[in-house]
């Protein structure tokens, strides 16, 4: 059975439909990346996946054990307030879901454990604003995996990244996905980086949407002229 | 010499009530500052402290419980706010100014229609430590206790809700619960501080604490404690420089704030100069 389903799931945002019977499986331990330009319903796509909006038609299914709340959620940096006081740790540790109030011996066993994976023991007790931005993202896709064993979703990661940090998230992102087994859901707008790294691409526009392997993905039209666009003009973010 | 000033100043039943419940409601306010000057929600406090000024004189010209009055209406207030500001229905600034002016207007009129302006305006206005009953200071401690116990228990949550709204619904964290948590607590705390502190003066107790802590802590947690200790000491020493130079209460906690805020910035720009 498929982690998620979207079966026939359609979109609306603002009251208007942005996505259209959208029919998807993401599989248990996948790496899909999700890419369109902007206002291709990208943003409202990932809300739904995370269940936080409603399909106005069709529905959204969860399989493999995976329950509510358990995707590991990277929001986009842009959304981040710049001046808040916040150490690491309390950055990280505020990943771990619980329904009891304090953090338990195992939740604060598994967020060192992450800060660990991550690389970012050493900035533990640093402050969050003062990190470069590539620490910042290690930081939060440490609080993502506090909040999941199984799935991620990741929401443009690498955008105002420099190329070699850029690239030392990708490797983090595979790492992740070969290593520790974790379905990768990622937003993004580096086509390349989709052809590389990705098992399936799904493309959005307004009109239509394509899904599929990258192999299957350069020999589409859509794929060939967004790759192309691409090449020649660097990239639209 | 110091010891004995206090000592004549405690001897006033009055300057007991003030300092009691004045600590109190610097705790609350400070604690729940850091939070909503974060959400960006610093002109909350001061829109509800109007709308307590207006309900606080419609209670005693209608001859109303002035707490059980005000609470509620300040309380239901704080829920309009954040529902429609969360809507985005109207502009958050724009609906504050409104709502804090109208009720500002509301208990102009109503106290000068009532009675007269007297006395009274000034101190609902600007606070006056001879304001309180017994009765509001035990109802004082009692709110502030479960007030400081919410947020202590919640701690966690309203981290998570302040640092990231976004990620805190997809972990399945109840935001909108957190959000009228924060703003019920916030509410209570403003009525009851107003009566010290004043209707115009009130939200300096949840803004400043905060502010300046952040010049100098980088943790969530360290800000949080350190507001809260710089607003106790802060209305500790303005209620004492209140007594001794006979000024008015509120107004010397504001300006013991100031300083203390000057202080901090102060201590920061010295200590990045010599970092850098």
């Amino acid at each position: 059975m498929p982690l998620i389903t979207c079966e026939n799931a359609s979109f609306a945002y603002e009251g208007h439909i942005v996505i259209d019977s959208l029919n998807l499986e993401v599989q248990s331990g996948e790496y899909l990346c999700i890419v369109g330009e902007n206002g291709s319903g990208k943003s409202t796509l990932v809300k739904g996946l995370l269940n936080l909006l409603a399909p106005v038609h069709g529905k959204v299914v969860y399989g493999n054990g995976l329950q509510r709340n358990e995707v590991g959620y990277l929001p986009q940096r842009s959304e981040m307030q710049k001046d808040f006081p916040a150490s690491v740790y309390e950055v990280v540790t505020s990943g771990c879901r619980s329904k009891s109030l304090f953090l338990t011996k195992d939740q604060k066993a598994k967020a060192n454990e992450m800060i660990d994976l991550l690389g970012i023991t050493k900035l533990k007790r640093r402050s969050f604003i003062e990190l470069s931005g590539g620490q910042q993202q290690r930081a939060l896709l440490a609080r993502a995996l506090c909040a999941t064993k199984t799935a991620l979703l990741l929401d443009e990661p690498v955008a105002g990244l420099d190329p070699l940090v850029t690239k030392e998230m990708y490797d983090i992102i595979q790492m992740l996905n070969q290593k520790q087994g974790l379905t990768i859901i990622m937003v993004s707008h580096d086509i390349n980086a989709a052809l590389r790294y990705a098992d399936r691409i799904l493309h959005m526009t307004h009109h239509k949407t394509f899904l599929g392997t990258p192999i299957e993905y350069r020999q589409s039209p859509l794929g060939m002229a967004f790759a192309n666009a691409n090449e020649g003009g660097g990239n639209d973010d | 010499m110091m010891i004995e000033m206090l000592g004549t100043m405690l001897s006033y039943q009055f300057m007991i009530r003030a300092l009691i419940v004045g600590t109190l409601v610097s705790l609350c306010a400070a604690l729940l500052g850091v939070s909503l000057v974060l959400k960006r929600y610093s002109m909350i406090g001061d829109g509800l402290s109007h709308v307590g000024f207006g309900s606080l004189a419609v209670a005693t010209v209608l001859g109303f419980a002035p707490m059980a009055f005000t609470i509620p209406v300040v309380v239901l207030t704080a829920f309009l706010l954040l529902r429609l500001s969360s809507q985005g229905k109207l502009k958050g600034d724009a609906l504050i100014a409104m709502i804090s002016t109208g009720a500002l207007a509301v208990g102009v009129i109503v106290l000068s229609l009532g009675k007269g302006m007297t006395s009274d305006v000034n101190n609902y206005l600007f606070g006056s430590v001879l304001a309180m009953s017994d009765s509001d200071v035990s109802l004082s401690v009692v709110l502030t206790t479960i007030v400081l116990i919410t947020f202590i228990i919640f701690y966690r949550k309203i981290f998570a809700v302040t640092f990231d709204e976004m990620f805190a619904r997809a972990v399945g964290e109840k935001v909108e619960l957190y959000n009228m948590l924060l703003s019920l607590l916030t509410a209570i705390t403003i009525v009851l501080g107003m009566r010290v502190m004043g209707a115009m003066l009130i939200s300096s107790l949840i803004i400043f604490p905060a502010v300046t802590a952040m010049r100098l802590c980088k943790s969530f947690r360290s800000v949080t404690i350190c507001a809260a200790i710089i607003s106790v000491v802060c209305y500790f020493i303005g209620l004492c420089c209140s007594y001794v130079f006979a000024t008015p209460t509120g107004a010397s906690v504001v300006i013991v704030n100031i300083v203390a805020f000057l202080i901090f910035w102060v201590i920061r720009k010295i200590k990045s100069s010599v970092l850098s």
